[in-house]
């Protein structure tokens, strides 16, 4: 296999508060090949943006990373300083956010946004950054893109301004994308459209995705595998036909039961009962045990083991359809 | 735009008549005028002819018709106490108090830009606290007190800086300036500071409040995520939109720096116009006051005329005739 572009390594995130230290991302591993779209899935508080933001060195204080290790491209981007990280986000690591009417800055030409990102990044002149500005509206489908240098985003309806932020996300050509939810604020009938030309613009350009959603349609739809958050841990991570078809830990059978797609017609939609704990309570033991069906003892006392250890895909003690896919 | 800017101008015109006549009417009840006019050996004669030099004793409506016609054409009466054009008086007091205002201005507004940029950018470093808990007393002292501090520190302990007046002036044309002289220069220092330093706190604590909240939006998040420098994120992307808000309060504040002038120029003794108010209230002296008053309230008006323009120019959202 290639190296991977991005390779997290048992990262822990922790966030001091007067109570108690909360871990909102708790030894979570894994590696991006090239070109490959990772998905990574969880109920709202899962830690998914967490990882993103620790991943581009973005983490709001006071939350810091309190273990583990990032590499990109071979290279240790952790413990970087502000400076030299800084140089990483935007040329290395692009990064796409949930709400593009917010995303844009209001009074700045959306030309003169693309302009500033890239003589950042790349040695061109003013006018070969204008050129690439230009293209790179081109390529993400804005009509007239020559004449929209010089709008401003309010001039954008929220779809268009998305497809500007993918503009910039991509213009210093990063070889990873980190974009979190970027199709939950928008119309559902541009979300098919967005999340197909983030997809067709990888692709092309073989840049590595990780792809947050709350949406299993999209990861069915676009990710090569999935990671399945739960509680600031890696609940589950495989190629996404087999997460999705052979779920292994009962939090992903209960996601994907809960798939309109998947069960159409035949059953009702199921629903996992509860739910998750908050940071400054979980549970002793796996954190998902109050909620799984399949909970005993062991569950209580100790955390699901880890995923490569077990050589499994999934962090639990009695993982489902073993016996199908062993 | 154009129909915008003839309405605001409409407004204002009505605005001015309404000041006009609250202002014109108050004067009626400060005082009669004739008392200190006509000293202690007067008759009923002498009262009379004065009253209707005057024309004292012509109904309401028609003083201030008449007042309102000559102050159209810049012509404000005769100052009861000098015998002189209240118009001519003015011009020759205006320079010291706009020298005074334009510089104090100056100092409110980047003093209050810079350091409130600061204080937001190093929001928790002692400097910026420091800064802070300083801007406090600032806003709490009385003007007055603040000059008399000055005058006591940097006039009688250090003898550094002049204590009164404008220093030498020179004559350009009918302006008097005080900025080709060092003298004039030296005396400007201490009324622009006390003048302005409230201002200046006011603004300071506006930029960082809004400077913070700026700081918080997602197009500063996705400017740091794009890897822009910390210098392009503060200066280019913050700040443009922490003016957007600032723009109108510091306006009305540079209205305010000329109204406030009164109190410094009775203070460092300044020979403008605010003095001339003083001295105008003493004497019961109607044309000056009257004059006085509209001219500040055509000053706030033209002030708020200026700050919504000056909002089409910064933000594109309000051009209401850009491409769609
Ligand atoms: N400053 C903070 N203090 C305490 N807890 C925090 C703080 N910031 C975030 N958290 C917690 O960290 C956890 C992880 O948050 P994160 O934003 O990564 O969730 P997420 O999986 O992205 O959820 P969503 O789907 O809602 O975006 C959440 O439980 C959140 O409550
Ligand atoms: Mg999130």
């Amino acid at each position: 296999m290639t190296d991977p572009v991005l390779s997290v390594k048992n990262l822990v995130v922790e966030i001091p508060t007067r109570r108690a230290v909360l871990r909102p991302v708790d030894d979570v591993s894994y590696d991006i090949a090239p070109g490959e779209i990772l998905g990574v899935v969880g109920e709202s508080g899962a830690g998914k943006s967490m990882t993103g933001n620790a991943v581009i060195g973005l983490l709001d204080r006071p939350a810091h990373i309190a273990g583990g290790e990032i590499w990109l491209k071979g290279k240790r981007i952790d413990n970087l300083r502000a400076d030299q990280m800084r140089k990483v986000r935007g040329k290395e690591i692009g990064m796409i956010f949930q709400d593009p009417l917010t995303s844009l800055n209001p009074l700045l030409r959306i030309g003169d946004q693309l302009e500033e990102t890239i003589l950042e990044h790349l040695p061109v002149s003013r006018a070969e950054a204008r050129k690439r500005a230009l293209q790179a509206l081109e390529e993400v489908g804005i009509p007239a893109a020559a004449e929209r240098l010089g709008s401003y985003p309010h001039e954008f309806s929220g779809g268009m301004r998305q497809r500007v932020v993918i503009a910039l996300a991509l213009c210093a050509e990063p070889s990873l994308v980190i974009a979190d939810e970027p199709t939950t604020a928008l119309d559902v009938s541009v979300q098919a459209q967005i999340i197909a030309l983030l997809k067709r613009l990888c692709r092309e350009r073989g840049t590595s995705v990780i792809l947050v959603t709350h949406d299993m349609g999209v990861i069915a739809e676009a990710a090569d595998r999935v990671a399945v958050m739960y509680a600031g841990r890696l609940a589950e991570l495989g190629p996404v036909e087999q997460v999705l078809n052979a779920p292994r830990h009962p939090y992903t059978d209960g996601l994907v039961g809960s798939m309109p797609m998947a069960s159409a017609g035949k059953e009702r939609l199921r629903q996992i009962p509860g739910s998750m704990p908050r940071l400054g309570s979980l549970p002793d033991g796996c954190a998902f045990h109050p909620r799984c069906p399949k909970a005993d003892a062991e569950c209580r006392q100790n955390p699901g083991p880890t995923l490569d250890a077990t050589g499994g895909r999934a962090a639990c003690w009695f993982p489902v359809s073993q016996e199908v896919s062993a | 735009m154009l129909a915008f800017v003839l309405r605001r101008v409409f407004q204002s015109l009505l605005v001015l008549l309404v000041v006009g006549l609250v202002a014109f009417s108050m004067f009626r009840f400060v005082g009669d005028p004739v008392d200190n006019m006509l000293g202690q050996e007067r008759t009923q004669a002498d009262i009379d002819r004065l009253r209707t030099q005057l024309g004292l004793d012509q109904p309401f409506p028609v003083q201030y018709f008449k007042f309102l016609q000559g102050a159209v054409q810049g012509n404000f009466g005769v100052s009861y106490r000098q015998g002189r054009p209240v118009a001519d008086i003015i011009a020759e007091r205006a320079p010291a108090t706009l020298e005074l205002a334009a510089v104090s201005g100056l100092f409110a507004i980047t003093l209050g830009i810079i350091l409130g940029v600061f204080t937001a950018i190093r929001r928790n470093g002692v400097a910026a606290n420091a800064i802070m808990t300083l801007s406090l007393i600032g806003v709490s002292l009385p003007t007055f007190l603040i000059g008399i501090l000055l005058i006591y520190v940097f006039s009688v302990e250090l003898d550094m800086l002049p204590s009164f007046g404008r220093g030498d002036v020179v004559d350009v044309g009918w302006w008097s300036t005080g900025f080709l002289t060092k003298s004039g220069l030296m005396a400007l220092i201490l009324p622009s500071i006390t003048l302005g330093l409230y201002q200046m706190t006011l603004i300071m604590r506006l930029v960082r409040s809004e400077m913070l909240e700026v700081l918080r939006q997602d197009y500063i998040r996705f400017a740091r995520a794009r890897g822009l420098r910390e210098r392009a994120v503060n200066f280019r992307h913050a700040i443009k939109n922490t003016l957007v808000p600032v723009i109108t309060v510091t306006g009305l504040q540079l209205g305010s720096i000329i109204a406030f002038a009164i109190i410094t120029e009775t203070v460092f003794q300044w020979p403008g116009v605010g003095l001339l108010f003083i001295n105008a209230v003493q004497f019961v002296d109607i044309p000056v006051m009257a004059a006085y008053l509209m001219l500040i309230s055509v000053m706030f008006v033209a002030i708020n005329l200026i700050v919504d323009l000056l909002y089409f120019a910064i933000d594109p959202r309000l051009r209401v005739d850009g491409r769609h």
